[in-house]
């Protein structure tokens, strides 16, 4: 113990009669005041008669003036008596501003809906007033769009020429390579097995069908959904944020038709066109596979000139349609319906990533019953 | 440490790609007085601070912190030279996930060994010396812009620095909130000794707290002294501009 006073050289204890004296001295900071702590209300614990002796103290910050209370606390809890003395006056100041009841006082504001049955009520009043906002952006984009057909001038074409060559042009390195790669590894993958059937050829037919009509045009969307709708969420949100939504507003812009409009529109024009390479690469990853194991590459284009009909394709490109409006849409919504703070607009950049691939993956199950039923 | 100057800027230049905003600034902060650097919007006040504080890095020159250049030091010594002052921002900059108690308590959570209800009361302690007691359990979301700059004046003091930096207190703060934060300042400086270097426009608080001020303009220093001085006796055209909102320039 004695070599802990000595490290500690602020505190010294000393005890009588009728209580104890605790001597500080030096500065009172966080520093000190922490390595002293717990022996100086060790201390008071037990004792009757408490008194602080701060002739020594040359700066008491909050800490050493935390430290009072807590001592003054602890010795009226067994009814002792505290009392400091020698503090100087411009410390003395701040030790006599402190009002105690309002230091322990709990006194945040009210937050809670009433334990978990007001919190599932709550929830699903939002989600249901999530749907209505919901619905209202459909028909507003859906009006916007149209009055965009009609009066084509109202595109404001430079600014969506830049939300086409970031969402679009900027994103074919990525998609270039996730589609080449998912070619080569379908390819891969099923070249082994049928090879040992002898069917090994019609790899072709099934990468060349596979990518069209699924795979293509859904790493297209998905991709897009995490570099493209993300950012529309983002940029958005912090728009949001910034009030700067606020502004178009009360300047009697719509923002559904001067921030989404374009966006949307952007996407369901990138996408498709985003789809077609995305094929175009994944056939090429196949064919890649199948050359490296012996096959010539006249024969191979021979096999997908067969395998390949013009529907499949139109099938996928169809699809990218829908999956283009749906992502640059939700990453619009979510951006819009951004709340207050910083972590407002993480949270819609995520909800625009994950509420895109959901529905992504929900339109492409309805395109499969759709296009099954109708024998496309 | 010097005793008598605990910040010393000399020579710095400071601007942003490769841009210089300031050219070859040269002053000195006294212990314990209210230093405020003026100027009008665009003027560098708060690139001067930035570089004071090491935020951004100067493009030539030093700033002495307590003895110790924060332009050349790195890694340990930079983090040691940080923790000698504390800093407000412009907006406050509090950490909106976090409680008022959360936001002062946090460096003193990771700096000090002070146990975790010993840190409670010392942080609501230093909440309460700014005038924010009884809300140690709001979030900056839910108090008013001039309590969020005291709370923000509250966490740089969490760690009991000497100095303190203050970015523009009184901007966005109307007159009574804003001559309020000037007693808080006033009542740091008396009580605890703390040497305020405080970058402002705001004219009523530079008579109010100011002890001694530099002036920029241009990217330079155009005048430097006592407040009231520079007002009653304006050493130039800038300096009675600015203070007497250009009326009484020479008559053109």
């Amino acid at each position: 113990m004695m070599a802990d006073r000595a490290a500690q050289p602020v505190l010294r204890v000393e005890s009588g009669e009728n209580g104890i004296v605790l001597h500080l001295s030096g500065r009172l900071d966080d520093g000190t005041v922490a390595a002293c702590w717990d022996e100086a209300l060790g201390a008071v614990a037990a004792a009757r008669d408490v008194r602080v002796e701060c002739a020594g103290v040359d700066y008491c910050g909050g800490a050493g003036l935390a430290l009072f209370v807590a001592l003054e606390e602890a010795a009226a809890r067994h009814g002792a008596h505290m009392r400091v003395e020698g503090l100087a006056a411009r410390f003395r100041e701040l030790y006599d501003g402190i009002e105690r009841e309002k230091l322990r006082a709990v006194s945040g504001p009210e937050r809670g809906h009433g334990g978990w049955v007001g919190d599932v009520g709550y929830v699903a009043a939002e989600r249901a007033g999530d749907w209505r906002a919901e619905t209202e952006f459909v028909g507003e984009v859906g009006a916007g769009l149209v009055s965009l057909a009609r009066h084509p001038r109202g595109l404001r074409v430079r600014e969506w020429w830049k939300i086409v060559e970031k969402a679009g042009s900027n994103a074919l390195p990525i998609v270039g390579l996730v589609s080449f790669l998912t070619g080569v590894i379908i390819a891969f993958q099923a070249a082994m097995p049928m090879r040992q059937f002898g069917v090994d050829i019609f790899v072709v037919n099934l990468v060349a069908l596979a990518i069209t009509r699924e795979l293509g045009p859904i790493m297209t969307a998905i991709v897009l959904a995490g570099r493209t709708g993300s950012a529309f969420a983002a940029e958005i949100g912090t728009m949001k944020v910034n009030e700067e939504v606020a502004a178009l507003t009360t300047m009697g812009l719509n923002p559904v038709r001067f921030l989404a409009v374009p966006r949307v529109l952007a996407g369901i024009a990138v996408t498709p066109l985003l789809t077609i390479y995305s094929m175009a690469a994944g056939i090429a990853g196949g064919l890649v596979v199948l050359m490296l194991i012996d096959f010539p590459l006249a024969t191979l284009m021979n096999q997908l000139s067969g395998a390949l009909e013009f529907q499949d394709i139109a099938a996928g490109l169809i699809k990218s349609f829908f999956f283009g409006a749906v992502v640059a849409g939700v990453g619009c919504l979510r951006g819009l319906r951004t709340g207050a703070g910083p972590a407002a607009v993480g949270d819609s950049t995520t909800r625009s990533v994950v509420t895109s691939i959901f529905l992504i993956v929900v339109l492409d199950a309805i395109f499969a019953v759709v296009y099954y039923n109708i024998d496309f | 440490m010097d005793a008598e100057y605990i910040v010393e800027v000399q020579g710095l230049a400071a601007g942003y790609a490769g841009q210089a905003v300031l050219h070859d600034i040269n002053f000195r902060v006294r212990c314990g007085e209210i230093f405020m650097i003026l100027g009008g919007s665009g003027s560098g006040k708060s690139t001067l601070l930035k570089n004071m504080i090491g935020l951004y890095p100067a493009m030539s020159g030093e700033v002495f912190i307590g003895g110790d250049d924060i332009v050349g030091a790195r890694g340990a010594m930079r983090e040691q030279i940080l923790r000698k002052f504390g800093v407000m921002y412009q907006g406050g900059a509090l950490f909106g996930s976090m409680s008022l108690e959360g936001n002062v308590g946090l460096p003193l959570e990771e700096w000090t060994h002070l146990p975790a209800e010993a840190r409670a009361l010392v942080a609501r302690v230093k909440l309460q010396q700014v005038g924010l007691g009884g809300f140690a359990e709001y979030l900056p979301s839910e108090i008013s812009g001039g309590m969020q700059k005291r709370a923000a004046v509250a966490r740089a003091m969490a760690l009991d620095p000497a100095l303190l930096f203050l970015d523009e207190p009184s901007s966005g703060l109307d007159p009574v909130t804003s001559a309020e934060l000037d007693e808080l300042i006033r009542s740091l400086s008396r009580n605890l000794g703390i040497t305020f270097v405080i970058a402002s426009h705001e004219l009523s608080s530079i008579f109010a707290i100011g002890d001694r001020v530099i002036m920029l303009d241009g990217g330079e220093i155009v005048a430097e002294g006592d407040p009231k001085e520079l007002r009653d006796r304006p050493t130039n055209d800038y300096v009675r501009a600015f203070f007497h909102h250009g009326k009484e320039r020479p008559a053109a």
